[in-house]
This record gives C-alpha cells, sequence and structure tokens, in this order.
C-alpha cells in the first residue's frame, strides 16, 4: 500500500532532530532505517504529520570503547553489528541474536537504535540489551541523559524516551568471559520470535556462578526472567539447570496471537531457557 | 515535493517526489524500470529487491527520498553491452525459475552473497536467500544456479584460486 502524506526534514545534527521533535511533539516519528517504520506506514496504522529522517546525521554510527564498556551508535545497521569486531569480542550475544534478525537486505538498513526506541516484544534485541545490563543514551532539549535498560520499556511499542528525545547511544558493559546463547522459537526463517530466551552464563569450578536471561516475546516488553537467575546460581549440571528453567516463565503475561496461546508460550519458554542455559554454560 | 538526486543503473535522474514515495514505485512507475516487481508489498518476499549504495534493500521498504544522492542498481543493470553476467547466466543455465516473478529479487540477493562469500555453501546460498520467497517452490534450481555461478564467476573466484594456490605452496615447502 501507500504510506499516508506526510512532511518530511532530514535534520543534519542531534540538535536540529530534537528542535523538530520538540515542535511536532506527538505528531512526529523519527525515520532511521525504517524497517520498523515504513511497514507501519504501509498498512497504515501510523499517521505522522511530520517523518524526521535522521538516517545521515554523522556520528550516530559505528562501535567504540570506553573503558569496560561498548558503545554503539544508535544508526549501526544490524549488518554492520554482525560482523564488528568489538561486539564480536565483547558482546558477542548481541552479534549472535542480530543474525537472527529478519534477512540480510533487512539488516542492511535497519539499526540497532531504531529496533530498541519501536520496542515490540517480539524484536530480538530489546531481550538481549536488558540480559546485557545494558543503558541507553537519549538526547534532548536538556543535553543527554542515561537510561537503564530495565527502565527504558515501558509497554507494547512504548518507551520511556520523550516526544522530543533521540536515542542516540547504546551501552553495553563488556560481558567477557560470559557464555551466551540466543534461543529463537519461530515459524520460518525470517519470521518473528515466537519466545526468544537469551541466555548469559559466568561459570567458576564448574558450576554457574551468575546467570543472566532475558525474555522475548512473553509480555508487553521485553523482560528478564527473574526467578530462574536465582535458581541458577549454584547450577552445577544439566540437572539442576533443567530445574531451574521451570521457574523461567514466573511474573510473566504472555500474549495470546495467531501463532500461540499464553500457555504454549510458558512452555516455551522454559524448554528455550533450558537449551540457551545449557548451550552458554557450555554443558549442552 | 522533495528534490531528490539518484543515479540508477548508471543514468542519473533529478525529480521533486512526495516524500512518501516508495524507492519501488519511483523506480517503476517513474523511471519505468518494471524489471524490479512488487511482491507482497509487506517486506516479506524479497521480490524488489534492489543494491542501493552497495547492500541490498527492499526497495518497498525504503523511501525514495531517503535514496537521495545514492546509486541503485536493479536487476536491469547487471546486464553490461547486452551481456549477462555470470550470475544471470548461470540462473537461465540451471533453470533457477519457475515462473519468474521472484527471479530480480533472488538475482540481486544472490549477488550481493556472492560479493560478501565468494564461494558459499548449499547452507549458506539458503541463509543469504532468507528473504527472498519463491512461491513456486523452486529452490533447489535456485541454489543450484547460485553455486554454479560461484564456481566460474571471474573475480570472486579467481581470486579463491589464487589463495588456494599460494596455500598448496605452502604445503609444498613445509613438506620440502
Amino acid at each position: 500500500m501507500i504510506p499516508p502524506a506526510f512532511e518530511y526534514a532530514r535534520p543534519e545534527t542531534v540538535e536540529e532532530a530534537v528542535r523538530l521533535l520538540g515542535e511536532a511533539g506527538e505528531e512526529a516519528k523519527v525515520l532511521a532505517g525504517g524497517q520498523s517504520l515504513l511497514p507501519l506506514l504501509r498498512l497504515r496504522l501510523a499517521f505522522p504529520e511530520l517523518v524526521v529522517d535522521v538516517g545521515r546525521i554523522p556520528g550516530l554510527r559505528g562501535v567504540r570503547e570506553d573503558g569496560g564498556t561498548l558503545v554503539i551508535g544508535a544508526l549501526t545497521t544490524h549488518h554492520d553489528v554482525i560482523h564488528d569486531p568489538l561486539v564480536r569480542r565483547h558482546a558477542g550475544l548481541l552479534a549472535e541474536a542480530t543474525a537472527t534478525v529478519a534477512d540480510p537486505a533487512v539488516r542492511h538498513r535497519g539499526t540497532l537504535g531504531g529496533s530498541l526506541a519501536h520496542a515490540d516484544p517480539a524484536g530480538d534485541l530489546a531481550a538481549i540489551v536488558l540480559a546485557l545490563d545494558g543503558e541507553l543514551v537519549a538526547a534532548g532539549p536538556g543535553g543527554r541523559r542515561t537510561v537503564p535498560a530495565r527502565e527504558f520499556f515501558v509497554d507494547y511499542l512504548q518507551t520511556s524516551l520523550s516526544p522530543d528525545e533521540l536515542l542516540v547511544e547504546v551501552r553495553l558493559p563488556k560481558a567477557d568471559g560470559w557464555g551466551f546463547a540466543y534461543e529463537k522459537f519461530h515459524r520460518v526463517a525470517q519470521s518473528w520470535a515466537i519466545v526468544g530466551v537469551a541466555a548469559l552464563v559466568r561459570r567458576e569450578d564448574g558450576h554457574i556462578a551468575e546467570a543472566r536471561v532475558g525474555l522475548t516475546n512473553m509480555g508487553a516488553t521485553p523482560l528478564r526472567a527473574a526467578a530462574a537467575e536465582a535458581a541458577l546460581a549454584g547450577a552445577d549440571g544439566p540437572d539442576a539447570v533443567a530445574r531451574a528453567a521451570r521457574s523461567a516463565a514466573e511474573g510473566t503475561r504472555p500474549g495470546r496471537d495467531a501463532s500461540a496461546a499464553p500457555d504454549y508460550r510458558t512452555h516455551l519458554a522454559r524448554v528455550l531457557t533450558e537449551r540457551a542455559v545449557l548451550t552458554a554454560a557450555g554443558m549442552g | 515535493m522533495t528534490h531528490i538526486k539518484v543515479n540508477v543503473d548508471g543514468t542519473s535522474y533529478e525529480d521533486d517526489v512526495e516524500p512518501r514515495l516508495l524507492l519501488v514505485h519511483y523506480l517503476r512507475d517513474r523511471l519505468g524500470l518494471t524489471g524490479t516487481p512488487i511482491g507482497c508489498d509487506t517486506s516479506n518476499c524479497g521480490a524488489c529487491t534492489v543494491d542501493l549504495d552497495g547492500a541490498t534493500v527492499k526497495s518497498c521498504s525504503v523511501l525514495a527520498v531517503q535514496a537521495d544522492g545514492s546509486a541503485v542498481t536493479t536487476v536491469q543493470g547487471l546486464a553490461k553491452d547486452g551481456e549477462w553476467t555470470g550470475l544471470q547466466r548461470a540462473f537461465h543455465e540451471q533453470h533457477g525459475l519457475q515462473c519468474g516473478y521472484c527471479t530480480p529479487g533472488m538475482i540481486m540477493a544472490a549477488r550481493d552473497l556472492l560479493r560478501e562469500n565468494p564461494q558459499p555453501t548449499a547452507e549458506e546460498v539458503r541463509g543469504a536467500l532468507e528473504g527472498n520467497l519463491c512461491r513456486c517452490t523452486g529452490y533447489q534450481n535456485i541454489v543450484r544456479a547460485v553455486l554454479a555461478a560461484a564456481g566460474r564467476q571471474d573475480g570472486p573466484a579467481d581470486a579463491s584460486r589464487t589463495a588456494g594456490a599460494g596455500g598448496a605452496q605452502v604445503t609444498e615447502e613445509v613438506g620440502a
């Protein structure tokens, strides 16, 4: 379909983008790679008066180190994230999960920041950033502020960004020495996760010292499986992991759609948590 | 209206377009380049895949204004002086199509794969084509065509043969 008509602006700086967003308020949408926004516009599910194309603002692309933190520009494409040597070395989980997003052509355009700001709970990358204890940096009229991923995702397609803020950076503590895995259950190669589970595991003396589990599509926002994480501490083998994984869906409220009912999603979360943790711990 | 300059298949164009105009509609309706079809119009099928500044995109998911200042290559821009590329010949010879609707997108996606990975395995070919649907389900011959092209594409295949020869030399030296 043909998108509804809108005004178009292509600011050249973050400050100009923030000003345009502030003037238009709720009537503006940010366009980065467009791989979430354009399908919405084509289906006429969104009717912005103004589309602010931030795709050419310099300085928002690429990956750099800041001590023990990896800093990824919001406009870094999925393709570039997958192939970036720093991401592969210090946040392998993000590279692995990003490779499962959509297909190569979409990954050439789609951006990490765009995907997170879109905040679709079926999107893979939010649960990854949550599991990595990431932070998001937003630029607004008063300067920049840093938001922990735990506070960024507020509700279905809603973040804590205000209408005049632009997501500019994703900051991830380096996960050196952590094993990782992303288990995604979907119907066909390029489709959304019915459920996805991201696991990060730190081992000590043959047992799991610490585990972090992020859940995709188990509620209106990406979630951490807190009960399973607690139960995994000290797990010393596959049986202990399997027992801990039974609590993976505790506290979640998975939805119902054409792909799955809530109880099936609960089942998937448990099974995928067991698989992801075993792989991440090298016990699989 | 927004003014754009785009190079498509080696020809430069300047146009005033509505911001909401999709790149695929610009190519087809404004420039008459109907070799790029519209399939699903939902970003799923990949029939409308073109190359934008050296990387494949689904042209139904890019605004024409986003292509301002860029170079676009469609399937119609691949042949030089009426000569098909090795990849196009391979699709012909291996019968990598049934109805042909997905073929432009398949060729553009396969071309992108072979640039990054000149000697892919069958599994890698299938992975690279995950965003391109053939509703005739003619995948076997499509994969065969891409593999055949990988074996004889001039640039990439030559490069890898040279590397292979170098490797053999090293082995001989170690053996000696």
